[in-house]
């Protein structure tokens, strides 16, 4: 759109701009922007030294690394599940198929807590997933792999529902082009179909490993937040502030923003990388 | 292949070359149906029963304790405001945007998301850090004897901070389809600004409003991490659901927590319903069936 250069918009004949956009302002800065300038000034009134010091903490590093690591590994799980889960949705018609559909949602609706609870039951050693890996001679819930689960749960639905859509749109004439050519169906899936569908199955990872970095009521009764081992870093913050440690609190915290960011910007790279080689959305 | 003698084979290829055989087709829906059995449906079936263990009688006594009663009436109270607020500043924000054009469009589009990629966490620290004992504002606020960390409206601003989006998202993508011709049409014959978007914007985004006003209040009933950080867990007095959930499980009452939870997962089960209703009904109306998440 192009504006005159002396107006910050260009002419309506609709009312009510000033007061929708200034409501919006006002309500977005003093819910959003003030509170998170706060967390941003704060971490910077704290001086280098003392940041490095809470920072290079073996605690907080163990928790910053398991936070990410397992985010990612859940996230890496449900880029794989949730691509079958959604091709399967939309390419085969099956009983039960709306109920499924719908049911996707489900960790979009389920509280975190209840989540949380659900799941260490079940996977505890004594409930009826962990009594089996118990005799098997592991354990899920209360360690690294009990947090994988738990966000595997919560962050399947991102995946699922950022590439159904784009999977809907692939029009079936390039599949019959292919097969007319003489490949075979999996080389026609993987060589013509997906390369669609990958910056669609990006933004899911994107989207359900943001997810699971942040994510504290799920996580929290399944981990067994044993410091070192299985404590994740939201945990840490809330910890931090129950010793009145405002400052440990704010660096994790600071961090936590920082490499996320750092990560969605990565992918938003590889994102505009792939589009102009695969030249489609 | 063997070529069936009412069908010729070229009509017959094309069909076959886009799909995969039968036998592919019920291992590829086996795995999905079997992996979101474990993963979703398990967790659900859990909570109810684990909820009934001790019986139906238990399950109904343990919704009488006071403490419950309490952490229900400050969850309905807490949604009461929050989601109203949200669904206003959704409908002012959706309206700025996809009615008119300005500078810094986008920008504002990615502030309204930036709650969606903080961790629920740091959404409750921020608030400790402004108003909080030892936050910015928290001697000149106990100097005027106001109290926000630790109380209801902690707990009411942090869950308006964790559920920003859900309505403004829901609206804006289809107020922008919509344009903007048919409220010009209603000013042109002289409906005044207001009239104008009660009558003729208001009906046309209602579905989608309602759809957003459920996926808010949905996440603004269950919120856990955010509420967490400010509420300070006094019993009866500053315990939603959720929280109360997490205190009764960490004394081993567990037919309790799970009985709240029970109520939680029962009302993520009509706000699913709800929403494919919508979905189902209304698709056209509603800019999220076609987009989703």
């Amino acid at each position: 759109m192009a504006f005159p250069p002396s107006s910050l918009r260009q002419p309506s004949a609709l009312p009510g701009f000033g007061l929708a956009l200034g409501f919006t302002l006002a309500a977005l800065g003093l819910i959003v922007l003030i509170p998170l300038a706060a967390l941003v000034l704060r971490a910077a009134s704290i001086g280098p030294a003392e940041f490095l010091k809470i920072a290079s903490d073996p605690r907080t590093l163990a928790a910053l690394r398991l936070s990410f690591g397992t985010a990612l590994l859940a996230a890496l799980i449900n880029t794989v599940f949730g691509l079958l889960i959604a091709w399967v949705l939309v390419r085969y018609r099956f009983p039960g198929r709306r109920m499924i559909d719908a049911a996707v949602d489900l960790p979009f609706a389920l509280p975190t807590a209840v989540a949380g609870i659900s799941m260490a039951a079940i996977y505890a050693p004594n409930g009826p997933v962990g009594a089996i890996a118990q005799s098997l001679g592991f354990k899920i819930a209360y360690t690294p792999a009990g947090i994988v689960v738990a966000l595997v749960f919560i962050g399947l639905p991102f995946v699922v529902r950022t590439v159904q859509p784009v999977l809907e749109e692939v029009e079936t004439d390039i599949e019959e082009a292919s097969a007319l050519l003489g490949a075979g169906r999996l080389r026609t899936v993987f060589q013509v179909v997906l390369p669609h569908v990958h910056p669609a199955l990006l933004t899911g990872f994107a989207l359900a490993f943001a997810r699971g970095v942040g994510e504290y009521g799920s996580v929290i009764f399944i981990a067994g937040n044993i410091p070192l081992v299985s404590e994740i870093a939201p945990l840490l913050i809330v910890i931090k502030l129950e010793e009145f440690d405002y400052g440990g609190a704010t660096v994790i915290a600071a961090l936590m923003l920082a490499i996320s960011f750092a990560m969605l910007f990565l992918i938003n790279a590889i994102q505009g990388w792939s589009r102009t080689k695969y030249g489609n959305v | 292949m063997a070529m069936s003698d009412r069908v010729l084979p070229l009509a017959h290829t094309p069909e076959r070359a886009t799909t995969e055989t039968a036998a592919t087709k019920a291992v590829l829906i086996g795995i999905a149906v079997l992996f979101l059995a474990a993963i979703l449906f398990l967790p659900l079936v859990t909570v109810f029963m684990e909820a009934l263990r001790k019986g139906w009688g238990t399950l109904f006594e343990s919704f009488g304790d006071p403490d419950t009663l309490a952490a229900i009436r400050l969850t309905l109270l807490v949604a009461a405001i929050a989601v109203p607020f949200n669904a206003v500043v959704g409908l002012a924000a959706s309206w700025a945007i996809a009615k008119f054009e300005f500078r810094g469009k986008n920008l504002l589009l990615t502030l309204i998301d930036l709650p969606f990629s903080i961790s629920p966490v740091i959404s409750g620290l921020v608030y400790v850090l402004l108003f909080g004992a030892h936050g910015w504002l928290g001697p000149w606020l106990q100097h005027y004897n106001i109290q926000i960390i630790f109380a209801v409206p902690g707990i009411v601003l942090a869950t308006v901070l964790v559920t920003f989006p859900f309505v403004a998202r829901e609206l804006i993508p289809l107020m922008q389809s919509q344009g903007t011709s048919e409220e010009e049409t209603a000013l042109t014959l002289g409906a005044s600004g207001w009239h104008t978007f009660f009558r003729v914007t208001l009906p046309n985004v209602k579905w989608a409003l309602l759809y957003g006003v459920l996926l808010c209040n949905a996440r603004a009933m269950g919120e856990f991490g955010a509420v967490s950080v400010v509420s300070g867990h006094i019993r009866g007095l500053t315990n939603t659901m959720p929280l109360h959930i997490e205190i009764l499980y960490n004394e081993y009452n567990f037919v309790g927590a799970f009985a709240v939870a029970s109520l939680l997962a029962g009302l993520a089960l009509l706000t699913l319903l709800a929403k494919s209703f919508l979905e189902w009904r209304f698709a056209g109306e509603l800019a999220a069936a076609a987009r989703r998440h």
